[in-house]
């Protein structure tokens, strides 16, 4: 690839990856963000977060299955990042908004709800890989170990379906659609890594 | 299409009246009739907002004694268009873009069970019934938010007069309109339809209980429960049944929806109570509609601020066990 199309490419990734915050930040400014703006802020960044991190974990399997794309590899740090910045707002919203800074008030929470305890889990799973997200960081831990600790992103993107389904009502099924395609992501690993393997033994 | 050459025959001759009270049925009704046999006149007029009987229609109202006072009114906006009707979607903005294929005339009500006599209310004799009163209620959701709606209605207590309910009736039951082949979102959730709930008698009795037929001094718009609903103060807003299309006294309590999906979350009571947290977050504070969100936060008052006028409904009750 070019080196004007990855940059251009990049810019457009992370415009689009910003647009969501952009836009909540106008409205909040603006004082458009509709009846509900604290649920609207809450709601749109979890689902944002959601979509980055599967998103991210789709790079991997399409470049198995199609090797020209290769070149994805070099978004996967870009949106997983992002996911994790977007986590961040999110629960940031629901420390000043929800809980009011108070933290007792997060200490029941964070016990007694399980609906916040799964969340608050994606969070910290996600917290450990936007840390060695540096270039030198995976030097560092050596390329094996910082993958084998990266898998924890699966982890981190269950624990935020888990959190989803826990969030909305019985009978509610809204989070269904990001289930099936983060279920899909996680049985095409292992069958993909099974098809190369009997590739490589077939040769 | 719709353009025509202004027809001899009236199009009431040819378009039945509950037809052409309802906008979306008379289009399609049209349609299949052949629109270029209707003026156009006529027609323009048909499909301008504001029609007799439909939502936006203006409602002769009188003042009410129980109305609250000093709380700023929710926009008509944000009353109409964010709603849970699950019904007509899960989103909050669904209904308010899905609910205008509900068919709000010809309407009935059907009453049995625990009665003197099965009877069936015609919608236009219960809106003649008693003077319409305009009340202002808090309206809270237990999902922590919260509107102040003006509504417009009379106390179901005059109502349930003339359903001469037996001395063996203990509770009421409110059914919703359901039909899967209008309300083609309601199956996108897994919730049993149709839609019930049910007060004890004396809460129904309670004279704060408004069965209503309007909001903002018009009536109902579709996606807020038209034609007619209850509501019900100072229990959680689910508590508060929609498009009503029967009512049942009964000897026994009533199964209620959010009971039956998930009774540790929500109580066949349901009164409002800070004190009593949902499962799954705090019902001490809410968040009131409208408000930017630097400032929409609130405390939650105990039976939402009504107590004086039925927290002795419940004297000696155990709240946190009957929530």
């Amino acid at each position: 690839m070019k080196r004007s199309t990855l940059i251009l490419l990049k810019t457009g990734t992370w415009v689009a990856c910003l647009w969501e915050f952009a836009l909540l930040v106008y409205r909040a400014v603006m004082n458009t963000l509709g009846p509900d703006p604290v649920a609207k802020m809450a709601l749109t960044t979890g689902y944002t977060t959601l979509v980055l991190l599967i998103v991210s974990l789709g790079i991997t399997p399409v470049r198995k299955l199609v090797p020209k794309l290769n070149w994805l590899i070099k978004f996967r740090r870009l949106l997983g990042l992002f996911a994790f910045f977007y986590a961040t707002v999110h629960l940031l919203t629901y420390v000043a908004l929800y809980a009011g800074f108070d933290v007792n008030t997060m200490i029941t929470d964070i016990t007694k709800r399980r609906f916040i305890m799964s969340g608050m889990a994606a969070f910290l799973l996600l917290l450990p890989l936007a840390a060695t997200s540096t270039t030198w960081a995976i030097r560092k831990l050596g390329g094996k170990n910082w993958n084998r600790l990266h898998k924890l992103a699966y982890v981190a993107a269950v624990c935020g379906i888990v959190h989803y389904w826990w969030q909305v009502k019985p009978g509610v099924l809204s989070p269904l659609r990001m289930t099936v395609v983060l279920g899909l992501l996680l049985l095409a690993r292992p069958v993909l890594a099974v098809v190369q393997r009997r590739k490589v033994r077939a040769a | 299409m719709l353009i025509g050459k202004p027809s001899e025959i009236p199009s009431s001759a040819i378009t039945p009246k509950d037809q052409y009270l309802n906008r979306r049925r008379f289009l399609r009704g049209a349609a299949a009739a052949g629109v270029a046999a209707l003026g156009a006149e006529r027609v323009s007029r048909l499909i301008s907002p504001g029609m007799d009987a439909l939502a936006g229609a203006r409602l002769q109202t009188v003042k009410s004694g129980l109305t609250t006072t000093g709380e700023d009114l929710t926009s008509m906006n944000d009353v109409t268009h964010y709603n849970n009707y699950y019904e007509f979607g899960v989103e909050k903005t669904e209904p308010a873009e899905h609910a205008g294929v509900l068919p709000t005339r010809p309407w009935t009500i059907r009453v049995d069970g625990k009665v003197a006599k099965p009877r069936t209310f015609d919608i236009e004799d219960l809106l003649k019934l008693r003077p319409l009163e305009d009340r202002v209620y808090r309206h809270r959701c237990v999902e922590a938010w919260s509107m102040v709606i003006p509504w417009v209605g009379y106390s179901l207590w005059e109502f349930i007069k003339l359903c001469e309910p037996l001395s063996t009736a203990k509770y009421v039951q409110f059914l919703s309109y359901y039909d899967a082949k209008v309300e083609l979102w309601a199956s996108r959730s897994n919730i049993r339809w149709p839609y019930s709930e049910g007060l004890r008698m004396d809460e129904a009795l309670n004279p704060l209980t408004l069965l209503t037929f309007g909001l903002y001094g018009e009536v109902l718009p579709n996606q807020n429960g038209a034609p007619v609903r209850i509501v019900v103060p100072w229990k959680y807003g689910f508590k508060s049944a929609k498009s009503i299309v029967a009512v049942h006294f009964l000897d026994h309590q009533p199964p209620t929806t959010w009971n039956d999906m998930s009774p540790g979350e929500y109580g066949f009571y349901s009164n409002v109570n800070p004190g009593v947290d949902h499962p799954r977050w705090s019902q001490k504070a809410e968040r009131r509609i409208g408000e930017p969100f630097y400032k929409a936060g609130r405390g939650t008052l105990i039976y939402n601020g009504y107590g004086s006028a039925v927290a002795s409904m419940y004297d000696g009750m155990n709240l946190k066990k009957y929530f």
